[in-house]
């Protein structure tokens, strides 16, 4: 399987509002070091119609980002500023009744651990059909139609019967498809997917992978992909930003982060992908661990970790060069344009 | 030479359902007749899905649970007929390394206490001997000396893994069970913790039994692989063999399963030969 990037990514009118744009958006966290930044200054956009992937180790702000573009953070212990528009319209200072309108109809979410989204004490398709009674003027009958409808679209045979099934009658792989049928029912215009395979088998991974390709073509959804693992963001996405320590670091198209990664922690996320090929070689290691939010240094906060930290990148704030927004390719490094970086090697 | 262990037609079951009266009316095989060999120094892989037993194998060769019917023979000694005190010397020389390093080390204990204390227990180590055994075995972990009367909460995930290893080589083993090592260490930390089992297996010649269900990571690790499914070895043979030319169709099923952004990028196939696309030669490492 191959993917167009640049077909895809071009096929939509330069000047189209992309689905989801986010703009210099920060999060802060009430920690035990008080207010802490724990995401900052992120741009990011999505295309209609196309899969994006955010890749970052834990702590790299990646869920946040996601959390906060479902209106999802707690009011009370966050502080959000910034912009984040889905479909044209501006989430940051919605009401909490603005936002559950949004969710749903404009942007959903599916989680990594798909048994604990859904309530053990309802059917599936109730729990399908409550969406559809949330969002639109249908009765019972019609709303119970479209849950059967959807888990018939999600590939759960028999829908009709297995409707009526509660979670814990299906295994981890057939309650993620059930997610999938509550997030898609109402018809987002934007899915956000965190981790959405990590806790599967890898075959079954392998079937939800394929599945969500269906769902977004055929739903004309896009999809902002969140996950850990570049395996799977080479199989899904047309687009990738890699965060770290709460910032993104570089946004390309997947085919060339992969091939010609500009950030150093970019290529050492590639090289840490074992190679069996050279067994007698050591695998690739990032040495030291990512920084607690309250010690990022204010300038490259990979410098401390980078293999080619020189002088210049402890001089201030690096900028993404490169804006998401406009180019395809953007990175946060000073010293990008004087690295040649191998790529995914094999 | 015999090998260092051989386990034999491991059978084990747990009840599922019970009488009135409490008696088992039926049991579920979590393995089935398991056999496979470990050599001195040999790293043997065991793959397979949630609930394929594997982590119930590592276990079983521990005789951390014991098994209803089969062998296991450690060094030449049937390890299930061992007394109390035997088995004490076969937990000396056969340790395990667990997922979470963070549940398998004693909050209320300091490194230094927690990787202490089987050097006491099992070598007899007290006061300052026991201190340059404990400071010599973190250091080639890969910690420093000001960090050995720390507690588990003040270290990270990858840091913990290797505070675990460092505990296990307390008492010198020769053979390790690693569950799962890396499966919660983020990426970039995974391989500090891999290469660290590579190199002290070079060094001390260990033997691992290796459990993963990444199936990538035992490629580039194991001497040999056992491909399991639903309790059953489906297939076992060298790494190499086993990855290029599967035998079994489930083994070949998981192959096809797994992401591999090589052969997504570079059109190498995973089942073939090296093929190595010009197109992917985007220029070596430099710096200008």
């Amino acid at each position: 399987m191959s993917i167009d990037v640049v077909g895809r990514l071009t096929s939509a009118p330069a000047d189209a509002e992309p689905v989801l744009r986010i703009e210099g958006l920060s999060v802060d966290f009430v920690t035990d070091h008080g207010w802490t930044r724990v995401v900052d200054g992120i741009d990011l956009s999505i295309p209609a119609g196309s899969v994006v992937g955010v890749v970052g180790e834990s702590g790299s702000g990646k869920t946040v980002t996601s959390l906060a573009a479902m209106g999802l953070l707690p009011s009370a212990t966050s502080k959000i500023s910034g912009s984040i528009r889905v479909a044209g319209r501006e989430l940051v200072g919605m009401t909490d009744r603005e936002l559950a309108d949004v969710r749903g109809t404009e942007v959903s979410m599916i989680f990594q651990e798909p048994r604990r989204s859904l309530d053990p004490a309802f059917t599936v398709g109730s729990q399908i059909a409550e969406v559809v009674r949330r969002h639109e003027r249908v009765g019972r009958k019609a709303a119970w139609a479209r849950a059967v409808e959807m888990l018939d679209a999600v590939g759960i045979d028999d829908a009709t019967r297995r409707a009526d099934a509660y979670p814990h009658e299906f295994s981890g792989g057939m309650c993620q498809r059930v997610m999938l049928a509550i997030a898609m029912v109402c018809r987002p215009k934007l899915l956000i997917a965190d981790e959405p395979t990590t806790a599967l088998d890898v075959t079954v991974q392998a079937q939800m992978l394929d599945l969500m390709r269906e769902v977004q073509q055929q739903f004309e959804v896009a999809i902002l992909f969140i996950t850990h693992d570049l395996g799977v963001v080479a199989q899904m996405c047309d687009a990738v930003n890699v965060m770290y320590a709460g910032q993104v670091i570089e946004s390309a198209p997947v085919e060339d982060l992969f091939l010609s990664p500009q950030h150093p922690y970019a290529q050492g996320l590639l090289d840490a992908i074992p190679d069996h090929r050279d067994r007698s070689a050591p695998l690739q290691a990032i040495a030291g661990a990512v920084p607690a939010p309250w010690d990022w240094p204010d300038s490259c906060r990979f410098a401390p970790r980078c293999p080619h930290a020189g002088p210049e990148c402890d001089a201030g704030p690096v900028p993404l060069a490169g804006a998401a927004a406009e180019s395809t390719r953007a990175v946060r490094c000073v010293r990008a344009n004087d690295l040649v970086l191998e790529g995914i090697t094999g | 030479m015999r090998p260092l262990l051989e386990v034999s037609d491991l059978v084990k079951t747990y009840p599922v359902k019970r009488n009135l009266l409490g008696r088992v009316r039926e049991r579920t095989t979590v393995t089935d007749r398991v056999s496979f060999t470990v050599e001195r120094g040999e790293t043997v892989g065991i793959v397979g899905e949630s609930g394929a037993g594997k982590s119930t194998v590592g276990r079983l060769a521990l005789r951390l649970i014991e098994p209803d019917s089969g062998s296991i023979v450690f060094d030449g000694r049937d390890v299930l007929g061992l007394s109390r005190a035997e088995l004490r010397e076969f937990r000396q020389r056969a340790q395990m390394i667990f997922q979470d390093p963070f549940s398998s080390l004693d909050p209320h204990m300091t490194i230094r206490e927690a990787v202490g204390e089987p050097l006491t227990i099992h070598r007899g180590l007290k006061g300052m001997e026991r201190d340059a055994a404990v400071t010599d075995l973190l250091a080639r972990v890969g910690l420093r000396a000001d960090q050995l009367d720390k507690y588990p909460r003040e270290f990270s995930g990858g840091q913990l893994q290797r505070i675990a290893i460092a505990r296990a080589l307390a008492t010198e083993p020769d053979f390790i069970v690693c569950d799962e090592p890396v499966a919660a260490l983020d990426v970039s930390i995974q391989a500090q913790v891999l290469n660290l089992l590579i190199d002290l297996q070079r060094e001390r010649g260990l033997a691992y039994v290796f459990v993963s269900h990444d199936l990538s990571l035992v490629r580039f690790l194991a001497h040999r692989v056992a491909v399991m499914r639903k309790g059953v070895i489906v297939e076992m043979g060298p790494t190499e063999q086993v990855f290029t030319d599967p035998q079994h169709a489930y083994t070949k099923t998981l192959l096809e399963a797994i992401p591999d952004p090589r052969a997504h990028f570079l059109g190498r196939r995973a089942e073939a030969g090296a093929v190595r696309a010009a197109s992917a030669m985007v220029g070596t490492a430099k710096e200008s």
